[in-house]
């Protein structure tokens, strides 16, 4: 499902004098099937940009195409909510969504509200534990007796069970740590691969961009600044310094190496085995053996 | 629908209200709502009426504020008047239908009333809006002070409340990202029967519960650990200062209460 912004525009409390425009001239489209990184720095405006993927915020300004569905100012907010089952949206530490008895219950709520039977629920809740790296026995338990990244698992796993087609993912590895942050992001990433899901993370971790991302979206001061491929992006180190935002951890070294030893490295290398792989072809063979 | 509230709002500005000791504009404001109650007629009404009106003025601050404060009350106040027209007995009658009996004195009563609520928001808007919360939690710890004799924990009730006012934006935006959340997985508030939004009420005040009692739970170690024991020997940040304008401010007020007296029939 294809989502496409033309022109949007959100100005919180307009017609107040406590008025302030979020995002402004938004255009961008997240195709089906990409996994889409969303960078800016705080108060770029991605929070606002995130609510309008699910209709959460109506657009004051331009249209939101969701799939088939135009969204405007003057939408009505009826039927809305199937566009929540098709998009979606893990928040910024999801953990504060828990409320229910069971960690099964929980799970289950998001289907319930989509129709589907309690028991129903529970056997989704039942599936997707082992797939956000839980197991069964955690079905009975309170969330609020977990820690901190089991709860997060939790709710994952809360927005999973709508089987969303497009999954918005807003720093979900926030606070957690560099063991759980990879699982997290690798589960996503099988999630991309596997089941086809589309994807759209916001983050601040360049390396995750790099490693994932196959489109990225640059924000700024409440509008976009570039979008593209990151090996396009990423090129231009300079420019995204300015931004605020960095380059990947493979990109600052591949420039170091540039400037050390006179190497160009074309194509961009983005991840950790693109970059080995052209060292190596770069590395003067010794003594006739191969390195 | 929350960031239609106005009540509660600071907004910076460095008018003559602003500036007046935030005890002033307290004393004031209560004051105010005492002796509205002595206007019982058309006159003391405009003499209020011009009172508040050079409030609003001194205050510099728009005045679509203030009309945006009485919004939300407007239901409650017409309520009021209507009652007061329907049953209130007089003389002069000007419309009889069955039980109905609209009198020249319910109308009048009803006008008065109308007055009166608008005038006491206005008022109260004037100090909400131009005391910072936390000046006003200062004010109000000074006024209570003369009970600290009988045993009231004067220091500690103001800094209950001065918390709670502090943790009232963050309260907000919390309540606003878990309503989100919630709304993601299929949650409509505020749509279907009264039951139906009973229970998606569960699901949000749940999480916040939980948060608010880890919110309090670190700040009070957060407290602790900077070596926080309460009010006794405690100096402030910000000294509060009675001037000359506070003064003036007073007696504004006294000769206000002294012409109403007059005027009272």
């Amino acid at each position: 499902m294809d989502i496409r912004f033309q022109d949007v525009g959100y100005t919180y409390q307009k017609g107040t004098p406590f008025e302030s425009k979020a995002i402004y001239d938004i255009d961008l489209s997240i195709k089906d099937g990409s996994f889409t990184a969303i960078v800016g720095h705080t108060g770029s405006g991605k929070s606002t940009v995130l609510q309008h993927l699910n209709a959460l915020k109506k657009p004051t300004e331009g249209t939101v195409t969701i799939g088939d569905r135009v969204i405007t100012n003057l939408s009505e907010n009826k039927g809305l909510k199937s566009l929540r089952k098709k998009v979606g949206i893990v928040f910024q530490f999801p953990e504060a969504q828990l409320f229910e008895e069971t960690v099964g219950k929980d799970i289950a709520f998001g289907p319930k509200n989509f129709g589907m039977s309690e028991e129903e629920g529970l056997e989704k809740a039942r599936e997707l534990l082992p797939l956000v790296g839980l197991d069964e026995t955690f079905m009975e338990r309170s969330p609020f007796d977990l820690s901190g990244g089991q709860m997060r698992r939790v709710a994952i796993a809360g927005v999973l069970a709508l089987e969303p087609e497009v999954l918005v993912l807003d720093e979900p590895t926030a606070g957690l740590d560099p063991q759980g942050r990879k699982e997290v992001m690798n589960m996503f990433h099988s999630l991309y691969k596997n089941k086809g899901l589309t994807i759209v993370l916001v983050t601040h971790q360049m390396d995750d961009v790099a490693e994932y991302a196959d489109h990225m979206i640059v924000l700024e001061k409440g509008t976009v600044m570039k979008e593209g491929h990151p090996r396009e992006i990423f090129k231009e180190a300079g420019w995204l310094a300015s931004m605020q935002l960095g380059v990947p951890s493979t990109v600052k070294f591949a420039h170091e190496l540039e400037e050390k030893f006179e190497w160009t490295f074309d194509p961009l290398p983005l991840t950790t085995d693109e970059l080995a792989a052209q060292i190596i072809e770069k590395l003067p063979t010794r003594g006739g053996a191969s390195v | 629908m929350m960031d239609k509230l106005i009540f509660g709002r600071y907004i910076p500005g460095d008018s003559l209200i602003h500036r007046l000791d935030p005890r002033t504009k307290l004393l004031g404001a209560i004051w105010f709502i005492i002796i509205i109650f002595l206007a019982n007629n058309w006159l003391s009404y405009v003499v209020l009426i011009a009172f508040v009106l050079t409030a609003v003025k001194l205050s510099e601050i728009n005045p679509k504020f203030f009309i945006n404060g009485v919004k939300p009350l407007i239901w409650l106040i017409l309520f009021t008047v209507i009652l007061q027209i329907l049953f209130t007995s007089g003389q002069t009658i000007w419309f009889r239908f069955g039980p109905v009996v609209i009198s020249q004195e319910g109308v009048l009563n009803g006008v008065f009333i109308f007055f009166r609520f608008v005038l006491i928001i206005f008022m109260s808007t004037i100090l909400t809006l131009t005391t910072m919360p936390l000046s006003l939690t200062d004010a109000i710890e000074f006024l209570l002070r003369p009970f600290a004799a009988i045993k009231v924990p004067v220091h500690e009730i103001a800094l209950m409340l001065s918390i709670a006012l502090r943790f009232v934006p963050t309260l907000m935006d919390e309540t606003e990202k878990i309503m989100n959340a919630q709304r993601a997985r299929g949650i409509d508030f505020g749509e279907g029967n009264i039951y139906e939004q009973m229970k998606s009420i569960v699901p949000l005040l749940i999480p916040l519960f939980v948060s608010s009692f880890n919110r309090a739970e670190e700040l009070a170690t957060a407290m602790e650990a900077r070596g926080y024991k309460g009010g006794e020997g405690r100096t402030k940040f910000r000294k509060l200062s009675w001037e000359g304008r506070d003064t003036t401010v007073m007696i504004a007020f006294a000769v206000l209460s002294g012409v109403l007296f007059v005027l009272r029939t």
